[in-house]
């Protein structure tokens, strides 16, 4: 942009300017009556009666939220039908059973409804519940391991905020804590620390992607799961790249904030998931688990750490960045284990997705001006530290997958 | 538990208490010979039926009803049955008993096509508890959608002196048998989601109708009950009796029992028999019957009978 061309304000004044009200406010009129004259003919004339063949509505129920408690079983049914869909009888563990439905009633397109049945679940057993509609139509829900639904009392909002300290916000502060004895790298150290970052990074990115679009597809099909999670981690992406690049290319403090925010939004999705798999009782989450967590988030410390090793910023700018990256993972269990359902882990891990890929972005270009060449990504301890982030992260990763 | 509400028996046009002691005797006159020819008129029709409340089933019926008519007849009549096809596939009547070939409701042998009617005629014998159903195919699917029905052959008393009072105690409009308290019980599931497995088990097709509705049974008459099983997809059904005991006569072509002092028996697909009991020597109250496969009970074939005092 530096033999940027001189502005030419006299070049771009070809389109007529005059009258612009009357006839823009026709020409906003005219295609919203085309568009209502054209839905009134459908509805009146039915001109597409021929295509009705006789088949039955087409019927569809997503489970959204399965809660056990000490009164039975309350589900959540979203119902995604052509038509609205009327819940006639409910089975547990084929046997129908008493329920009652709230609000009662056909369940339009859309809409949700509680079920509740005062079914005497046994702990730790697995149970299917089974709706059936009025056309006989069924729809199956497995509870895998029937174990209480947590509630929201303050004891169990310690117990996970503990859990979250330890899976989100311990090993960001213990990797940040490496920042002393990192300060005295060398450039291809610090070649080797940012690639590193971009590896875990990037590891990062697949696997909220991945886990992205398998709850988008437990989702009700009307949310478009797959296109949700495409288009608001491209959204998030594009956003957090223009306000970054506000005033040119993040660097030092501004680059690891943004880092943080990522792996932030990250930790968030992950703690969502964690929580509800908690609260569904698909996760015993032992010590070990807990401590595999830690050890597999800590090279996100590291990670965030990097860009900051030569300005030596104030001490509480790391408190600030350790709660930025750590803390989302404390709401997320909290969230996730009382107010579950699918899209809204989904969104949240597509943002993070988002936010990943603008840091991988700013990150690699700072690999790039760190190592003054265009190929700089390819450089020997770039392209170790690109293995080593993304190895560790798998590695690590393998504790905590069962 | 239970089917949560109730069924609407207006808008199905039949009523499950009444399908129990509902006979089609059809209508009767003499043959040249003084032998009596029994005429029915059955006709099959589409008709939506809801078998549990609110579930509503696209069935396949004779007369519009599910079971089809309790057809009766005494051993040695002389059979017609008109049957006209009013549905929108092919159907037939499949008689159990003793007829020619060409009377079987086969392909070839009576199965006609909609707006057709074919007239069946055969002698009624052997007595018993028989059943028809249609044989059109896919057998499975027709017999699910609902096209069966109980052929009960009353024994003809002065063919069998050596238990003509058992025979005449069978034998409907008798002084006899008007002291039983007779029932038509009939096995059935629908599969309302077609995935061959049944969503609703039943006997007489509305799930859990007799315990909504207990049967009431008065303590000083005995008991009979024609039970059929006409259930798809489940190879076996059952009937277990509380409190109670039972003599079975299976596919009631014996005028002794086949099994004495039981309180469960099963039945194959398309098995049948003849249940006798009483609550004589009984408290009145509540008395559940259903079938001992558990699985069934809770989907909807379970029942009570309402054992009270007679009404003097």
């Amino acid at each position: 942009m530096n033999e940027a061309v001189q502005p030419q304000p006299h070049a771009t004044t070809a389109l007529p300017v005059e009258r612009p009200g009357r006839a823009n406010l026709l020409w906003i009129v005219v295609p919203l009556a085309v568009l209502g004259v054209a839905i009134a003919w459908l509805m009146a004339a039915d001109p597409l009666s021929g295509f009705r063949n006789g088949a039955p509505p087409v019927e569809k129920l997503t489970f959204e939220r399965t809660i056990l408690g000490s009164d039975g079983l309350r589900l959540l049914l979203r119902s995604g039908g052509s038509q609205p869909m009327t819940v006639a009888q409910v089975q547990v563990d084929d046997a129908y059973w008493q329920f009652t439905q709230e609000p009662p009633g056909p369940i339009a397109r859309g809409s949700t409804a509680w079920i509740r049945v005062p079914f005497p679940w046994v702990l730790g057993e697995a149970h299917a519940v089974k709706i059936v509609t009025n056309t006989g139509a069924t729809f199956e829900h497995e509870i895998a391991v029937a174990v209480p639904t947590p509630t929201a009392n303050s004891m169990s909002l310690v117990t996970q905020a503990v859990l979250g300290v330890f899976v989100g916000i311990l090993p960001v502060a213990i990797g940040l804590m490496f920042y002393p004895a990192l300060r005295g790298v060398g450039r291809n150290g610090m070649v080797f620390l940012l690639a590193l970052t971009v590896g875990l990074l990037a590891f990062l990115l697949v696997d909220a992607v991945e886990d992205s679009l398998e709850l988008a597809g437990q989702a009700a099909a009307l949310f478009q799961g797959p296109v949700m999670v495409v288009l608001v981690a491209t959204a998030s992406f594009l956003v957090l790249m223009a306000v970054g690049r506000r005033h040119g290319a993040p660097s030092g403090l501004a680059l690891s904030t943004f880092i943080a925010l990522g792996i932030g939004l990250h930790n968030l999705g992950e703690g969502l998931a964690i929580g509800a798999a908690f609260a569904s009782g698909a996760a015993d989450l032992g010590i070990f688990l807990v401590i595999g967590f830690t050890l597999h988030n800590i090279t996100e410390g590291i990670g965030i750490a990097a860009p900051i090793l030569k300005v030596r910023p104030p001490l509480r700018a790391f408190a600030a960045l350790t709660l930025l990256a750590g803390g989302p993972a404390v709401v997320g269990l909290w969230i996730g284990s009382l107010a579950y359902a699918p899209q809204w882990s989904a969104l949240a891990l597509a943002i993070g997705a988002g936010a990943i890929m603008q840091v991988i972005v700013e990150v690699s270009s700072q690999v790039l001006r760190g190592t003054g060449s265009p190929h700089g990504l390819l450089a020997p301890s770039a392209v170790a530290g690109l293995i080593g982030g993304v190895g560790v992260m798998y590695v690590t990763a393998m504790l905590v997958k069962i | 538990m239970i089917t949560v509400g109730e069924v609407d028996d207006a808008r199905n046009g039949f009523d499950p208490s009444k399908l129990l002691t509902d006979w089609d005797t059809g209508s009767t006159s003499l043959l040249p010979d003084g032998r009596v020819l029994r005429s029915f008129e059955v006709t099959a029709k589409d008709r939506e039926i809801e078998i549990a409340p609110g579930i509503m089933f696209p069935a396949w019926t004779y007369n519009g009803r599910v079971p089809g008519p309790s057809l009766r007849a005494t051993e040695g009549d002389r059979l017609k049955i008109v049957f006209k096809n009013d549905g929108s596939h092919p159907h037939s009547m499949h008689f159990h008993g003793i007829h020619a070939a060409r009377m079987d409701g086969i392909s070839g042998a009576g199965l006609i096509g909609p707006g057709e009617e074919f007239v069946y005629e055969f002698d009624a014998k052997p007595f018993g508890c028989h059943l028809y159903h249609c044989h059109a195919l896919p057998l499975k699917r027709h017999m699910h959608k609902g096209m069966y029905g109980v052929f009960v052959i009353d024994p003809n008393p002065t063919l069998h002196p050596e238990h003509e009072a058992a025979a005449r105690s069978r034998l409907f409009g008798t002084p006899e048998n008007a002291g039983w308290q007779e029932l038509v019980m009939v096995m059935n599931a629908f599969d309302t989601s077609f995935d061959g497995e049944n969503e609703v088990y039943a006997v007489n097709t509305v799930a859990h109708a007799y315990v909504k509705k207990p049967i009431r049974i008065l303590r000083d008459r005995p008991v009979r009950i024609y039970l059929v099983n006409v259930v798809e997809f489940d190879p076996i059904n059952s009937i277990h009796l509380h409190g109670n005991f039972f003599d079975y006569y299976n596919q009631g072509t014996t005028l002794t029992p086949t099994l004495k002092t039981v309180d469960l028996i099963t039945q194959c697909q398309a098995e049948r028999g003849i249940l006798e009991f009483h609550f004589r020597e009984h408290e009145p109250g509540l008395y559940m019957f259903h079938p001992h496969q558990s699985e069934f009970t809770e989907l909807g074939w379970m029942g009570m009978f309402d054992v009270v005092e007679a009404v003097t």
